[in-house]
């Protein structure tokens, strides 16, 4: 199986006022095509920087970042991004917002095609009727699943979220991951999901990859079968289990508990 | 009422009551022209002048209007040199706060002697350089205050730095800049006013002003006050329209 996102041995520092901040410190991360890989680390270790290396938007200090087969120099109309700020454009309506991308990447799709794809995106996330609507019209959740779209809009190979859902109530939230797992399936993507949810991490991903406090590394790698999509899954023991595991990562990683075998 | 209708009578109601608040006090208080003169005084100072009013009315206006677009080219060009560039920021910032601290009543005399007899200019010049600022502060904190997420969706998409400023800065810098422009219009006309009232021989409804107070003509003076009044109010509510136009996004729905 070859990996659509190889990130290998990434080192990388900010320059600040005062001094280099060290972010990432020997990151690995790997994610085969179709894959969706969930990365949780302690706030403020990297997990944004990462984002933003594999979108091309900055570059690492060492180490090597490749999208299928192609080492990232630089920005790449492959990618798809959202973030916990929907960061919709409000002078524009829903539609113009999710076509935005489609002015930008050369696209051979028809204008007529491109609103078309637009209107379905919408209708599969539940914002049909919505088209015409400005942003501010619109509840969070419902802005977050337009930004959601505008990521999909250009078909990206890779879609990065980073926190899409972290801003919103728990019941919007779990709402959100329904329509991302129909979304999975819909739309063919290799994903990356940036999360402080441990639980969302283990519903939609298939991997979750825990990273050290800063600067991050790869401290822990954990696989998740796949049970379907009901979310009465988090409630078994087999997903307390994984629960468990996570938490105590993440407390190794906020150098908060002791580190014990087994830890990658 | 219906909110066209009444968006047009309330206020018009207001002006009326001030007007008649105005008269009443200047009955009551049995205060001489010279002193404070009333609305019904008004009525002759204009049917008298009317033709002065309009022709001095135009020069303040049109002088007003281009100082004011100066400033709209020279103030975006300068916050934007300083919205892309820190350093940019911290090298003009001190000089444009000292610049704009000056108060320009000291400005005007000089400028007046600079270029002498090029009235025109010197009006134009003085209220482009009082009207500038607000503008120039207001397009460069709109794009430096710009969320690097904004930037991040089109520029994670090859997008070009203009692209980026024609499809995300500049459209949401607008609401900035036309609260600045609402600052800087009624500036201009404050500069275009200095300058015609101090320079001899000057144009405009400043000069008329002038001329009512060497004739010791108060009611004139009045006059003139009403009409640079309405003149502002005019100047001030077409920048209000223009914003309804590109920027009405920013206006949230009633309710
Ligand atoms: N452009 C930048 N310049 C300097 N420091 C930065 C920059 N972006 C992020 N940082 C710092 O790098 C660290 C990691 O940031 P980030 O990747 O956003 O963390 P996370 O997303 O995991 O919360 C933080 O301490 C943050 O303050
Ligand atoms: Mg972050």
């Amino acid at each position: 199986m070859t990996n659509l996102i190889e990130i290998k041995g990434v080192r990388h520092a900010y320059q600040t006022p005062s001094g280099p901040l060290p972010v990432l410190d020997g990151l690995d991360v790997a994610v085969p095509e179709g894959g969706f890989v969930a990365v949780v680390g302690p706030s403020g270790c990297g997990k944004s920087t990462l984002t933003r290396l594999v979108a091309g938007l900055i570059k690492p200090d060492e180490g090597e970042v490749w999208l299928h087969g192609e080492k990232v120099k630089g920005p790449r109309s492959t990618v798809g991004m959202a973030f916990q700020n929907p960061v919709l454009l409000e002078w524009r309506s829903i539609l113009k917002n999710v076509m935005l991308p489609l002015e930008i990447v050369p696209t051979k799709m028809s204008r007529k095609a491109q609103e078309e794809r637009a209107r379905y995106l919408l209708g599969l996330v539940g914002l049909e009727g919505f088209e015409d609507k400005r942003p501010s019209e619109l509840s969070g959740g419902m802005r977050q699943r337009a930004s959601l779209c505008r990521a999909l809009v250009h078909k990206p190979e890779v879609l990065i979220l980073d926190e899409p859902f972290g801003a919103l109530d728990a019941f919007t939230r779990e709402d959100l991951w329904q329509t991302m797992q129909k979304v999975k399936e819909a739309e063919p993507f290799t994903g990356v999901l940036i999360t402080h949810d441990l639980r969302e991490s283990i519903y939609l991903a298939d991997q979750v990859v825990v990273l050290s406090g800063r600067p991050a590394r790869t401290q822990y790698v954990l696989d998740v079968p796949d049970r379907g999509h009901d979310i009465e899954q988090l409630y078994t023991p087999e997903s307390a289990e994984m629960l468990a595991i996570l938490r105590h990562q993440i407390e190794v990683a906020q150098g908060r508990a002791p580190v014990e075998e087994g830890v990658a | 009422m219906s909110p066209r209708l009444r968006k047009i009578a309330v206020p018009l109601a207001a002006v009326v009551i001030f007007l008649i608040f105005w008269e009443f006090l200047v009955w009551a208080m049995g205060w001489p022209n010279y002193k404070m003169a009333s609305p019904s005084d008004l009525v002759p100072a204009y049917t008298r002048y009317w033709e002065l009013f309009l022709v001095m009315g135009w020069q303040t206006l049109w002088r007003t209007v281009v100082g004011l677009i100066l400033a709209i080219i020279v103030g975006v060009a300068i916050g934007m040199v300083m919205g892309f560039s820190r350093v940019m920021r911290e090298a003009l910032y001190p000089l444009l706060v000292g610049f704009n601290a000056i108060p320009k009543a000291t400005v005007v005399p000089i400028v007046a002697l600079m270029f002498v007899g090029a009235h025109d200019f010197n009006t134009v010049l003085i209220a482009f350089m009082i009207s500038f600022f607000p503008i120039a502060v207001s397009i460069s904190i709109g794009l430096s205050t710009l969320e690097p997420e904004y930037r991040d969706i089109l520029r994670a998409l090859g997008a070009s730095q203009s692209t980026i400023f024609w499809k995300i800065a500049l459209p949401k810098t607008l609401p900035e800049f036309f609260g600045a422009l609402k600052v800087a219009v009624t500036l201009a006309f404050i500069g275009t006013n200095l300058m015609e009232i101090v320079s001899p021989h000057g144009r405009g409804l400043g000069a008329l002003f002038d001329s009512g107070k060497t004739n010791s003509d108060y009611p004139l003076m009045f006059a003139v006050l009403i009409a640079l009044a309405a003149l502002g109010i005019l100047l001030y509510y077409i920048v209000v329209w223009l914003e309804s136009i590109f920027a009405g996004w920013a206006e949230r729905a009633p309710g």
